[in-house]
């Protein structure tokens, strides 16, 4: 057969073909242009996302690094008052034992003394009046300190301070800086991992701020939320999608819990300023007071994935159950909740993550203090990690900047943390049979 | 339990030939309602004991609402009102004083899809025994457990792995550990709503023989959609039409002499 002698049902069937042919490819080109899209999409979240963590990384890292100085310190007794050991002043001492480490002297207007002072941390100061505490014979000897330099000076080794910026442009002189080169050539300074930052509350002063009391702070206030509102949560969402009855009542709370979970945090804060303090008296800026905001917070949150996870169990189960004489409470408690659970717990531990990283109702419950110490209870004033990324945001001293990024690094950690717990619990509880 | 109706069974040899006594399981006027929409129309039906009595009718026909009535699982369908009288041993199940819980201990149910509970073969067929307190102790249940899975013809083949999850099983093999489980709170009526029809002809066959082998035992009473099995496992079939029994009896009889010109269509294929 020729081509020629195509019959005309046979040039149908190959024009049908032909179009066929071209509706095929244009459907292969709308796939391909979607798939495009999706992975354009894809790599624009993730390249905005390495944006974001490789600056916090950046500007974070140097925090966990620190210079500590090692220094003997003549405690001269003309300037101990052993009557009031608090009043002397230790950091002058410690600025002229430098000095004259360094084969300097003080000049009448005490302006070298205090340019020492700018680099080398009160801490070291802290530190004489500690050990004359304890032991008052040390007055009149040469005792050896180890402390944190001054921010500035650290963020000058660390290469973050130059000297070829311009006096007028730079938190340091020469002169300090030749002192600092001194010191490091010396060897009596040291750089090391920076525990002052993981082991204290805030300070004033950068060398001697920490995000430990944020993190306990923090950690008590997620113990009240998780306390209050994963049982509550657990236990509403379980009568709501298992026991309680379905009418109008019940169509009410539904809708309200799912209005609940987009109120804006803040106003759970204005809440727990109304409720909390000023009705119930609860010490404010305190973990439990945080605690129970956040509690109310989560609540919705906890319900609505609790009720979805209880949803997903087959009603077959719950049939199978109750077929064979199981009651309402044992098919709920011995087959649905334990099928549930993997659910239960991702929802709440990802709420709990998302209370651990909210700021803005602790902001009105007055958790945006500054507080010095670790808390020790769950009534004493405390910060948390959000809040004192805010707070620090706002210092000047340069150094709080890359404590800030730090303090996110911590925070997102905890976050990262947390999250990986919700996938093993899921992996450990989810039942493939 | 099991030597007296093993005792009973001797007498009661021969059941298909005993004439059909007040049904053991028996309902009078039942309608039931979802909100609004009736599904059932006053239905009248004798389930005798030792017998399995097959519910046939096309989809949605109400046979499987009706089977629901019997152990009171439409209580838990929101909406869903039973009304007229049940009697199982001539006590309304119905009545406010019968507890369904307890009531479901008596009437076993098998589902349409296999629906073993999440955890291993003895906890399945263990869990019913457990909760009613039927075993004092660990070797109790375990013998209860045996004899569930023996009568339920399974044992043979999950002996040796009783830890094994009961989702591990075949869908046959399901289908058995789900009328053990039933089995094994010594229920008395037995409820099947199409529990082959999500099997394969092997298995199919294997549940089928198993229904005969417990009609000597309980009172059963299967919806099917499969003709042929009603006449092979049934001894009495009840044809539903529209949310009503149109004719109930022998099931010879109604295969073989339907009085109503729907169940002879219906049987002969000519809608369903």
């Amino acid at each position: 057969m020729t081509d020629a002698a195509l019959t005309p049902a046979q040039a149908a069937k190959a024009r049908a073909r032909a179009e066929a042919e071209t509706r095929l490819k244009r459907r292969y080109r709308a796939e391909a242009r979607f798939r495009f899209y999706g992975r354009a999409a894809i790599i624009l979240a993730l390249s905005f996302l390495v944006l974001l963590l490789g600056r916090i990384g950046l500007q974070g890292y140097s925090a966990f690094t620190d210079y500590t100085v090692s220094l003997p310190v003549q405690v001269n007794a003309d300037r101990v008052d052993m009557a009031d050991l608090g009043g002397s002043n230790f950091n002058l001492m410690v600025a002229e034992s430098a000095l004259a480490l360094l084969g300097e002297t003080d000049d009448p207007y005490g302006e070298a003394s205090s340019e020492m002072m700018a680099i080398l941390s009160a801490d070291l100061g802290f530190q004489i009046l500690d050990r004359l505490r304890a032991d008052p014979t040390l007055v009149g000897q040469t005792i050896t300190v180890r402390g944190p330099m001054k921010a500035n000076a650290s963020l000058y080794y660390k290469g973050q301070i130059s000297r070829d910026t311009e006096i007028g442009g730079r938190l340091l002189s020469d002169r300090q800086l030749d002192w600092l080169d001194e010191l490091r050539e010396r060897d009596l300074v040291s750089g090391g991992f920076n525990w002052t930052f993981m082991s204290r509350a805030d300070s004033t002063e950068p060398e001697q701020a920490g995000v430990w009391g944020a993190v306990v702070g923090s950690a008590m206030m997620l113990f009240v939320t998780a306390l209050l509102a994963a049982p509550i949560g657990v236990l509403a969402a379980t009568y709501l999608e298992e026991f309680a009855p379905k009418n109008r009542w019940t169509d009410i709370i539904e809708v309200n819990i799912n209005n609940l979970a987009a109120v804006p945090s803040i106003i759970y804060g204005l809440l727990g300023l109304a409720v909390f303090i000023n009705w119930l008296a609860v010490p404010r800026s305190s973990p439990l007071l945080g605690g129970l905001v956040l509690a109310l917070m989560s609540l919705p949150t906890i319900i609505i994935a609790t009720r979805s996870a209880l949803r997903a169990v087959p009603p077959s189960i719950r049939e199978a159950a109750l077929a064979v004489g199981a009651s309402r409470t044992q098919t709920v408690f011995h087959h649905v909740l334990p099928l549930a659970m993997p659910g239960m717990m991702t929802g709440v531990i990802l709420s709990l993550a998302h209370a651990l990283g909210e700021t803005a109702p602790l902001l009105m419950i007055g958790m945006v203090s500054f507080v010095p110490g670790v808390p020790e209870t769950l009534t004493s004033a405390a910060t948390v990690l959000p809040v004192q990324i805010f707070i620090w945001e706002n210092a000047s001293e340069r150094a709080f900047h890359e404590r800030t990024a730090a303090a996110i690094i911590v925070l997102l950690v905890f976050m990262v943390l947390m999250n990986l717990v919700a996938v093993l619990v899921r992996r450990r509880f989810e039942r493939r049979w | 339990m099991t030597a007296q109706r093993d005792d009973a069974l001797a007498a009661g040899s021969g059941t298909s030939a005993r004439p059909v006594a007040p049904g053991k399981v028996s309902a009078q006027q039942v309608s039931v309602f979802y909100g609004d929409k009736q599904a059932l129309f006053d239905v009248d039906l004798d389930m005798p004991d030792r017998m399995v009595t097959a519910l046939i009718g096309p989809s949605g026909c109400g046979k499987s609402t009706f089977l629901r009535c019997i152990n009171r699982m439409n209580d838990t369908i929101p909406g869903a009102r039973v009304v007229g009288q049940i009697n199982l041993d001539g006590e309304n199940i119905n009545d406010r004083s019968v507890d369904p819980v307890l009531l479901r201990a008596r009437v076993g149910m098998v589902f349409q899809k296999p629906n073993p509970f999440p955890k291993s073969i003895f906890e399945n067929v263990a869990y019913g025994p457990r909760i009613h307190g039927f075993a004092d102790n660990k070797t109790e249940l375990a013998d209860i457990v045996e004899s569930s899975l023996k009568r339920a013809g399974l044992w043979k083949e999950v002996a040796d792995r009783l830890q094994a999850p009961g989702t591990s099983l075949s869908g046959g093999q399901q289908q058995r550990l789900v009328i053990a489980r039933a089995i094994a709170v010594s229920p008395e009526v037995i409820l099947m709503d199409e529990p082959c029809s999500a099997l394969d002809p092997i298995a199919t066959a294997k549940i089928e023989e198993l229904i005969d082998d417990l009609r000597s035992q309980y009172c059963i009473v299967i919806v099917t959609h499969s003709m042929a099995q009603a006449a092979r496992v049934s001894q009495r079939t009840a044809f539903f039409h529209m949310g009503a029994v149109v004719e109930a009896g022998a099931t010879d009889e109604i295969f073989t002499n339907p009085r109503d010109s729907r169940t002879q269509d219906y049987i002969t294929g000519r809608f369903g």
